[in-house]
């Protein structure tokens, strides 16, 4: 057993857990935030994107004692009372969704992009998005949804 | 996922202490775990060493490029460093995996785990590289001994890998659409009195193509390679490509680097 520590949206975490928890294990499981969703399962489709010390990441190919110390931002950390952050208002302006279940990790990912790219052209959005599978749009309506993130952020 | 110890690190000596043939040394874990999720790996000790400060950081000097076991793709796509001594470099960091892959795994990582597909062997094979191992040095034409298979000992830890800086190189590669491994992928790179030219994703392990390497050593251009035959003999086959058109592939490609070569 491994004893844990992270900051997740903010909140300090402490708990006693298996060594081989997977960080989206500890998330879902443990302290209930299934906003993160699990997919794949073998790091491919992205739905688990969360951010660790500010980088996204794959939650379902890390383990949760391996970022003891680390502050963790989940899908239901964006929100700012109450309000949306301008990426998901977009994702839900332009319908930058169907079922919804990439949602998540897509969204997470595309907040990581801008942080680093305020401005990125559709070629660049679509090549940070490489490891975000979407069964339903197309993309289309993903990229467009970065595109009007990028210009309200 | 089997049950494992997991241990925290700080320095070399630790890590050594705890190895073990059961136990796994982390990193990124980019292979690691979802080689142990499927159950294809099984260990007793996973221990973590990315705590280990010495064992991250990108240095230059004019003859060579110093990176770090630890240091992760991102970091190495995005110095202004590697850039700067050997741009060729940083771009193959750039195109490994995805983005989330690259905040991750790491060089040491990669080639420890010498995946035939994989793009920095091509790029240690290319680029003379000197592995730098808790215990030794290895050069890279001894260091890739097979499929996964590579000449580390039990409880040898990677912590630098030294690339000798050429006059100029590009790296070409021909991704998996999914996985973004290398179906084929080139290095070339030229130093004053050598061409190296590797190939990934061909065979079981990297390797250097001699007959494009003797071809551009007299005349450096994409032509040069014109009259160059490649055997398909040997080389991997599968639902993706078949040998021939792997063979075809590198030659294409090798113009292709030799062209964009700066």
């Amino acid at each position: 057993m491994q004893k844990v520590s992270i900051e997740i949206n903010g909140k300090k975490v402490s708990r006693e857990i298996e060594d081989r928890t997977l960080l989206s294990t500890l998330l879902r499981d443990i302290l209930s935030l299934t906003g993160t969703h699990i997919g794949c399962d073998t790091s491919q489709c992205g739905a688990c994107v969360v951010h660790v010390d500010g980088k996204s990441v794959k939650s379902c190919t890390l383990f949760a004692a391996d970022i003891h110390g680390s502050k963790v931002t989940t899908i239901e950390g964006l929100a700012r009372n109450g309000k949306m952050h301008p990426m998901q208002e977009a994702f839900k302006k332009l319908h930058g969704l169907q079922c919804g279940f990439c949602t998540p990790g897509m969204v997470m990912s595309a907040v990581d992009l801008l942080k680093n790219k305020k401005n990125p052209s559709e070629q660049e959005i679509r090549d940070w998005l490489e490891g975000n599978i979407c069964r339903c749009t197309g993309y289309q309506n993903i990229v467009a949804a970065v595109k009007e993130a990028a210009s309200k952020m | 996922m089997k049950g494992f110890n997991f241990h925290s690190v700080k320095n070399v000596k630790e890590a050594k202490k705890l190895a073990s043939g059961k136990s796994a040394f982390l990193a990124g874990g980019m292979t690691t775990i979802p080689a142990m999720k499927l159950r294809l790996a099984l260990y007793s000790d996973i221990i973590d060493i990315k705590n280990i400060k010495d064992l991250s950081g990108i240095k230059v000097s004019s003859k060579s490029l110093r990176i770090g076991a630890t240091t992760k793709h991102a970091e190495v796509a995005s110095s202004k460093e590697v850039k700067r001594a050997i741009s060729s470099l940083a771009h193959l960091a750039d195109g490994i995996g995805d983005p989330q892959v690259r905040n991750r795994g790491t060089i040491g990582g990669s080639i420890a785990n010498n995946d035939p597909a994989a793009d920095y062997p091509s790029a240690c094979l290319a680029l003379n590289a000197i592995i730098h191992t808790s215990d030794r040095k290895i050069g890279a034409d001894k260091f890739f001994k097979g499929m996964f298979e590579t000449a580390l000992k039990k409880g040898e830890l990677i912590q630098t890998v030294e690339f000798q800086v050429p006059d100029k190189s590009c790296y070409v590669k021909f991704p998996n659409p999914a996985s973004r491994y290398a179906i084929v992928g080139v290095y070339v790179a030229k130093y004053k009195k050598e061409v190296n030219v590797a190939v990934t994703g061909v065979e079981s392990v990297v390797f250097r193509c001699k007959k494009i390497e003797s071809a551009l050593k007299s005349n450096f251009s994409s032509s040069a390679l014109d009259s160059v035959k490649i055997s398909s003999s040997g080389f991997n086959s599968d639902i993706h490509a078949s040998s021939d058109y792997r063979a075809h592939l590198i030659k294409v490609l090798a113009k292709k680097a030799v062209a964009g070569c700066k």
